[in-house]
């Protein structure tokens, strides 16, 4: 078939940041298969050189409000590797609490709002408003829920008050953890119709195989705040060699592998943990993922809104237990902190450097920074996952676009838009993003 | 009466301050009810490029490219709101003011530097006339209802111009300079409820300066300390590093 498309998606919508789809097909062949970020640069790295390691956390959240907690909880984990400062067993369980409620309410967002449209073939959560009044109130209530949350534990979800260097500047009470026990409760209940929801998806059928990357450990649990780096291809390195995976971003334009491990390019995110470690999952969400028909290992990249949905169970339940044992054994008040820039000397500060890496809604995030002996930062790197997405995006993009070449351009985009939105892709985070766009062509 | 088109725009921000209106929750329906929301990028899909009643923009102006899209949208619509610190005051975005441009692209983007155009880093005022101003990193819920509610009748908002201090002292917390830390609240604008102290945290002055900040007192506190000059600036300049003499 000869055929000519050329497509230009300006402005993405229902997408974290700015996208442009870019699309050329020539005599039936594809010419060019991208998608361009046109974010306004914000230069979060060079802004923290100079300042005090007990800023980075303020700071950085601020380079995404929909990730604020992860990006929190990466760079003071990375801050707390490099000056040598070991967080306790409590601090350590509030903030995977934490990090579980911003995976939860973003996963909820991205499957209600942003994906259900389309598979419902409305054009935004307002045109669900008329056939799913219903869901789009689920949704909401949810959402605040979550949010409701995260104010107990850190004072705001965008962007956290008290999640700082060596613990929370202030703890929740016993009312308090009974009040997240019974939010908890009540997303609880909202979770069959959520499943079923999903159930009702019918996505379109496309297999790509990649590599998967996430975090990976030797213990019971799901790693999400700690462990090594691991693939689907078998890798397993330590965190702190995570830029012999990412280096590759800045390799001379004229070679066209980025972001690459084993194969041209690899995925990261809920449908990566899933086909890692879907085992460690609780129970109930491996139910939902046999209820959804998901199984690892899943090489379909619109499934990752199904294992968002695994997630989704994941957190809520994970969350309940970790809540019950606080209430069970009490909260240690005596542990909170009081920090600001470290003026009091309440935490020991040695040179050195600390990478956090910490799995986010869309994947592994990683932080690294450099200090001197008085904390002062020389050096700052994040990486997230969208940028380790980008390559692989474009990738299904080659392939997806010739097999659908007999469909109108409208249906083309749509297929395409609904791909990268599979992703959920986060481009506000554009620390490292603009540097990929350009690299390969 | 057919309800107030309302649209929401982001220059470069994290778009937490818009993730505020989501988390709203089942209240957002009913304010759902009153305007007619058309454009939402985060959130919709629909585009129109008609008139606006009410445009929210958040972000700051950090590029050509920016300042031209602030300018469209100052031009099809009737009120514009500055919305959160980054679009108020330049917020975190204008730390990079403190530093020559060319040094941190070449930081960021390395030998890419040149293809990332980047000016100095300002807020929307700066560019183009604003009709209200929502401060805050992110911005206060309250006070997004409040102005909505007075920009929808047409009428002023009076932003507070004393210091968060005020409202410290009504949440009946212990001074931090008490627990030997330096907070930003003797110099900074309240209209948060003292946010982050409630919290446990210091004030890091994100919704900006009041008009008459005893900027050299704050100072001289926070020296007390025995901190490097160089932290104390960095304190000041988080949020203000986009203040020209003209916005005090
Ligand atoms: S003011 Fe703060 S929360 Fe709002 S967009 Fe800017 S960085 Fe994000
Ligand atoms: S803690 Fe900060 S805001 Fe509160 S009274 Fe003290 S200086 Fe003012
Ligand atoms: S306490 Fe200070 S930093 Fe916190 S929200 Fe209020 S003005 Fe912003």
């Amino acid at each position: 078939m000869s055929r000519n498309i050329s497509i230009n998606q300006q402005f993405l919508t229902r997408v974290e940041g700015h996208g442009h789809i870019v699309v050329d097909v020539k005599n039936g062949i594809l010419q060019k298969g991208e998608l361009q970020i046109v974010e306004a640069p914000r230069f979060f790295e060079a802004l923290l050189q100079g300042r005090s390691i007990f800023e980075a956390q303020h700071i950085t959240s601020r380079i995404c409000g929909i990730c604020a907690c992860g990006h929190s909880l990466a760079s003071i984990q990375a801050a707390e590797n490099a000056i040598g400062f070991l967080p306790g067993e409590q601090t350590q369980q509030l903030r995977k609490l934490l990090l579980l409620m911003e995976n939860l309410d973003s996963h909820l967002l991205h499957i209600y709002l942003l994906v259900a449209p389309d598979l419902l073939g409305v054009d935004s959560f307002l045109g669900m408003m008329q056939d799913h009044a219903e869901a789009v109130k689920r949704a909401l209530r949810m959402k605040k829920q979550c949010n409701t949350i995260c104010d107990i534990l850190v004072g705001r979800h965008v962007h956290p008050i008290s999640c700082v260097i060596g613990g929370f500047t202030k703890l929740p009470n016993s009312r308090q953890l009974e009040t997240i026990q019974t939010l908890l409760e009540q997303i609880k209940e909202d979770l069959p119709p959520t499943v079923e929801l999903v159930r009702q998806f019918s996505f379109p059928d496309f297999i790509r195989e990649t590599e998967y990357v996430a975090l990976v450990n030797d213990a019971a649990d799901y790693p999400l705040l700690s462990g090594d780096i691991g693939s689907s291809d078998g890798v397993r390195m330590a965190k702190e060699d995570y830029r012999s995976i990412t280096n590759e971003f800045v390799v001379p334009h004229s070679t066209a592998k980025h972001a690459r491990l084993s194969r041209n390019a690899y995925a990261v995110g809920a449908l990566a943990r899933f086909n890692l470690n879907s085992g460690k999952l609780h129970p109930a969400a491996q139910k939902a993922a046999a209820q959804i028909g998901l199984r690892a290992p899943c090489h379909n990249p619109f499934f990752n809104s199904c294992a968002q949905l695994v997630e989704v169970v994941h957190c809520t339940e994970t969350a309940l237990q970790i809540v019950e044992r606080f209430l069970a054994k009490g909260i240690d008040q005596s542990e909170a902190v009081i920090v600001g820039i470290n003026e009091n000397r309440s935490i020991p500060v040695q040179a050195g450097s600390g990478v956090g890496a910490v799995e986010v809604p869309r994947g592994t995030l990683f932080h690294h920074y450099d200090v001197d002996a008085k904390g002062i930062i020389q050096k700052a790197d994040c990486v997230i996952p969208t940028g380790q997405n980008l390559q692989n995006i474009e990738d299904d993009m080659q392939k997806l676009v010739p097999e659908i070449l007999h469909k109108t351009d409208k249906e083309i985009t749509l297929a395409l838009e609904m791909l990268v939105r599979a992703y959920d892709p986060c481009i506000s985070c554009s620390t490292h993003f603009l540097k990929i766009e350009f690299i390969g062509r | 009466m057919s309800r107030p088109t309302v649209a929401f725009f982001e220059l470069a921000s994290c778009e937490g301050c818009q993730l505020q209106v989501a988390n709203l929750g089942e209240e957002l329906l009913a304010i759902l009810d009153r305007i007619d929301l058309v454009e939402f990028r985060e959130l919709l899909t629909e585009r129109p490029d008609g008139p606006l009643d009410i445009a929210f923009v958040e972000g700051s102006v950090v590029n050509a490219e920016c300042e031209a899209r602030l300018h469209a949208i100052r031009q099809r619509s009737e009120l514009l709101i500055a919305y959160g610190s980054c679009a108020t005051i330049g917020g975190v975005n204008a730390m990079a003011n403190g530093r020559p441009i060319s040094e941190i692209q070449a930081e960021v983007y390395g030998d890419q530097a040149e293809r990332f155009a980047a000016a100095r880093v300002r807020p929307l005022h700066q560019l183009v006339p604003v009709d209200y101003f929502i401060h805050g990193c992110p911005i206060y819920p309250d006070e997004l209802i409040k102005v909505l509610k007075a920009a929808l009748a047409h009428l002023p908002y009076n932003i507070p111009d004393y210091a968060v201090c005020v409202e410290c002292l009504l949440n009946e917390n212990v001074c931090m300079y008490e627990k030997k830390v330096t907070c930003l609240g003797p110099v900074t604008r309240a209209g948060c409820n003292a946010w982050c102290i409630n919290n446990g945290n210091v004030c890091y002055g994100c919704r900006g300066l009041v008009s008459n900040p005893n900027r050299a007192g704050a100072e001289a506190v926070l020296s007390r300390y025995h901190l490097d000059s160089r932290l104390i600036a960095n304190k000041m300049l988080m949020y203000n590093g986009a203040l020209e003499p003209t916005d005090e």
